[in-house]
Order: C-alpha cells, then structure tokens, then sequence
C-alpha cells in the first residue's frame, strides 16, 4: 500500500473541521493523536454488538470479549515483534506502565546498592517513579547528561554504567521535546554488558518508528494507545516473560490471583499477574484496530513519509527570522520544540491557535531538559502524524512570521 | 492574520509586558511571596514594604509570557499606596474581571483603579490563559498574608 496523504486525512474525521473558522491544522499528535475512522467504528461495533467482561463468563459474550481482548494482546505482540503474548501487559498508559516497572522490578527484584540510570531528557513519566523508588528503597539515582545537540552523551552512558551498580537503564527511545531518537540497540548492549536491564519509553518511538523489541534486545518496552491513534485508557508493557515471571503483582484484585482465601491468595502466571480488576477491554479493541490501522499503511511508509516532513519543516523553521529549535540531533522524528526571540511561548500558542494552529507551550512534562538548556520558561512544540502535511508546515512557517511582527 | 487578537494584547499590556514596572527588588521590604505557575513554568517574586497598614511600595521580579509580565506590572502601579483592604478588594474585583469580563459588584469606589486594569478584562476569553493574569493577584495576596507560596494552579 503506497502512502496517501490525503486518503490518510480522510480517515480522520477531526481533520475536516475548523477551529475559530480556520481548518484545523493540528500539531500536536506527540500529546496525543488524532483517531481514524477505523478505531471510532472498531470501539462502537465493539459496545454494540461484543461486550461484557473478559476472563469471567462461560457465555457467548464474555467468549467473544474475552477472544477480542485477547486477539488485542497479539496484535500488540506481533507489532513488536515479541516472542510471544505474555510477554505483553496492558496498562492504562506508558505512565502506568513504568510506575509498573519501578514499583515490581524496582522494589520487587533489584536489591540496595543496585542504582537507576535514566538521562536528562526524560519525560517526568520516566523520571518521577525513579526519584519515588529512590526515595523508598535507597536505590541510587543516575542521569545520562545531554549534548548541547539534544543528543545522548555516550561517553557519559558508558562512564555511569562501569562501576557495575546499574541495575536498570531507564532512557527514552525518542525525546517528546527534541525528537533525537536515541540509538537504542547501543544503547541496550552497553547496559547488558554492565550487567543492567534496559527499558525503553517508546511513547513516542512506537509510533514514528517501526519496533523490534527482539532486534533492540530490550528488556522492557512502554508505549501508549492514544498517541498511535488509538484510544486513551490503555498503555501496553512488552518485558521479557523471565523477568515479569520474578515480579511480584503490581495492584492487587480479581483476575490477578491463583487461588484466594482469606488467609491469603497466590498469583496468577503473567501476564494476568499484572491486570488486576476489569480492564479497558473497548479501549484495547480500540488499541487492536489503531494496530491494524497503522500496519496496513507500514510503519517503513509512515517513517518515510514522516522523514520528509522533517526534512521540510527543519528547512523552513530555519528561514523564520528569531526562531531557535532545540536540539539538532542526527536522528530525529517529526518533534520540534522552538521559541521565537520576541514572544513568550504561552503567547505565541495563543496567537497560533487564533490561525487554526494546535501546538504545545510550555515545558511538555520535561522540566530538567528545559532546565538543561536555560529555557525554565518553555517552548512550543510542534510535533506531527501520518496525517501532518507539508503545506501544514508552510502555514506554521507563515505564522510564525507573522507571529513576530505582532509583538514586534 | 492575528488582528482579532489585538482586543487581548493591547498596545498598554504589550508595553508593560516589554518593561515591567517596579521590576525590582526592594531593599526594606517587610513581606514578600512567591508565585508559581507550574503548568507554563512562569514564576514571580513579591516584595511589598508595608507601612502601618499602607502598602507603601512594590517590587517582583520573575519570568512569565506578556500577559503575566503586564498584569503584575499594572498590580503593582495599582495597588502602590493603597491600604492593605483596598489591596484586597482590588484583588478580589480584578480576579472577578479576568475570570467573566465584567466586575458586577465593582463600586464607585476605587472605579479609576478597575478602569486602569480594564485593558486586562480580554484575558476572560482565553480559559488557558486566566491564570496568567491573575498569578500576580493570588501572588500579592500571599505577601499581604503573609504567607510564601503563591500558585494560581
């Protein structure tokens, strides 16, 4: 299937709407994505015609449910290319899903005196269940510092991983404020060669890139449903079956549990270990379908496609007067944070979005990155989809300039 | 392009946001109070002088978009010299100005105060941006209290 844009706008009905009488042009899918046509249908078909519970009834429904939930699952292992479906684990989200990690691997399996490594660029989702874990276990904390590019210092990496103590290397497969991909193959056989395990934010990533949790060799891998077009409520973790085997639960309820009695109760095999209560079973429908939606296109098609729109938007951005983007890393996807050298990035989105023009200002729950780079007061950031265009990009190009001239 | 938009950055707020006055730090300051904006990171520091009950003199200093920048320099030309129940009440009038565009219980009394900070008055379209106007407000009500966090979260 060749890549089309414009039948790819089609599919979204938002797209086709106006916003302060201006069409949408919508740049704000690294928040959160825009859904298909295809993931409204698969959910509502879902609720109207195969719902109940999952994992509870020997009714037609429950069977049906609990197949489609379970067909989700495989849908997500084999968009990541994982050795099989229990290494899969649905959350609500990647947030949910590295607290997950901090609070069974952490806690569960890594031992005082081990330490975390995480880098200055993290998303606070990767950041803050590390200063909780640290803060109620005494296990150190590290931080990888970032090149004045907006890349990963590997020297840096390597240095904080000799001593030996890293028990876990915590680090983003794509910054949400810089779009460096970072090189996780490398980055995945240092930690292993220092004896630590290696989890991947890829809220981002999965969704640019295509993923091989197997080829990257990571122990963990977190991505979330609603930026890869698919619905809020659910997060996916891929671990490695060894590794979620040796975890103790995460919450505690039904579907999570071996046996029960009010003495006690043991757990379930993964990874029922891990879903306790009802789960979001419209949501992981949802999630299947948005799976189906991107794969049928391709993930080397959406890549390629989203390759020339930075391209595009990294010769524009640069011929807008006042205009400073963060970070030039080598490998980047379609993020870019800016600010303009006369308006404050609050009121820059405020006149963006009076054009029709959807960014992000302020810090984008990456505090010490912005910190790292002087910026306390934030920037805006435009960040694109399958969906995005490069007339999109002129138009922001075009306001920007204008933008200037205002506060001028 | 943005010419609409000229009702909320009025040449007065586009003025005050490009050189804040009272941008400063006082030397015999008696209160003073911090104000933060977590979500957009804009950040003030409030130093009054107070005398007896008069707020004698002002000074911040800070970061913050045009709106915050303006809206704390228009507090602290306004409330200069006012009792410390004028502060308040002006506090409480313009919070009423910047969240619904009019101020129904204004009086007569301080009108040339309101009439002074009515440029501010557009902001009340701008749900996102409400608490860019008021930080400094909610700011100067923790100095007069006496306390040291401010946050118009």
């Amino acid at each position: 299937m060749s890549f089309d844009v414009r039948a790819v706008r089609e599919d979204f009905p938002v797209l086709a709407t106006t916003v302060r009488g201006k069409p949408l042009v919508f740049l704000d899918s690294g928040a959160s994505a825009q859904k298909p046509r295809q993931v409204i249908g698969a959910m509502t078909r879902c609720m109207e015609s195969a719902y109940a519970n999952v994992h509870r009834g020997a009714y037609y429904l429950s069977e049906t449910a609990t197949e489609a939930y379970e067909a989700s699952r495989r849908a997500v292992q084999g968009f990541l290319n994982a050795a099989m479906p229990e290494e899969i684990v649905f959350t609500a989200n990647s947030t949910m899903a590295i607290n997950l990690v901090a609070h069974c691997y952490g806690r569960g399996v890594m031992k005082p005196g081990q330490a975390v490594l995480a880098t200055e660029m993290e998303h606070h989702a990767n950041l803050v269940p590390w200063h909780m874990l640290r803060d109620a276990t005494g296990i150190e904390l590290r931080f990888v510092r970032v090149t004045d590019a907006g890349e990963l210092d590997m020297d840096d990496l390597a240095a904080k991983l000799a001593d030996g103590k890293v028990g876990l290397v915590a680090v983003t497969h794509m910054s949400n404020v810089l779009g460096t991909v970072t090189p996780a193959e490398r980055i995945a056989k240092m930690a292993h060669e220092a004896g630590a395990k290696v989890l991947f934010d890829g809220s981002q990533a999965a969704v640019h890139r295509k993923v091989d949790v197997q080829a990257l060799d990571a122990d963990f891998y977190v991505f979330t449903g609603h930026k890869l077009y698919g619905p809020t409520g659910i997060g996916v973790l891929y671990a490695k079956h060894a590794l979620l085997e040796k975890m103790p639960p995460f919450l505690g309820g039904g579907d999570m549990i071996a046996s029960v009695s009010l003495a006690g109760s043991t757990w379930a095999a993964p990874p029922a270990r891990f879903e306790a209560g009802t789960p979001a079973i419209v949501e992981a429908i949802g999630l299947h379908a948005a799976i189906d939606y991107v794969t049928a296109i391709g993930m080397p098609a959406i890549e390629a496609h989203e390759r020339a729109l930075v391209e595009h938007a990294m010769r524009r951005l640069s011929e807008v007067e006042g205009l400073s983007v963060l970070g030039s890393a080598q490998d980047r996807g379609g993020v870019f944070s800016f600010s303009l050298d006369n308006a404050h990035a609050h009121d820059l989105s405020t006149l963006l979005d009076r054009a029709g023009i959807a960014v992000r200002a302020g810090r984008h729950c990456a505090e010490p990155l912005h910190a790292r780079f002087g910026l306390e007061g934030g920037t805006c950031r435009a960040s694109f989809g399958l969906y995005t265009t490069p007339e999109e990009i002129d138009f922001l190009a075009a306001a920007l300039v204008k933008a200037r001239e205002f506060f001028a | 392009m943005f010419d609409d938009l000229r009702d909320l950055y009025q040449e007065l707020i586009l003025d005050h946001g490009r050189k804040p006055r009272n941008f400063r730090r006082l030397d015999d300051a008696t209160n003073h109070a911090r104000g933060d904006n977590p979500m957009c990171g804009d950040r003030m520091e409030l130093q009054l002088k107070l005398s007896g009950d008069v707020v004698e003199d002002l000074g911040f200093q800070g970061r913050g978009c045009a709106i915050s920048m303006a809206s704390a320099s228009l507090m602290t030309e306004t409330v200069k010299g006012k009792t410390t129940a004028q502060a308040h009440a002006l506090s409480d009038r313009f919070r009423a100005l910047a969240m619904t565009g009019t101020c129904p219980d204004c009086g007569a009394d301080l009108a040339d105060e309101m009439e002074r900070l009515q440029p501010l008055a557009g902001v009340h379209e701008f749900p996102s941006r409400v608490k860019c106007a008021t930080l400094a407000w909610h700011t100067l009500n923790a100095a007069l209290e006496g306390s040291k966090e401010a946050s118009s979260e």
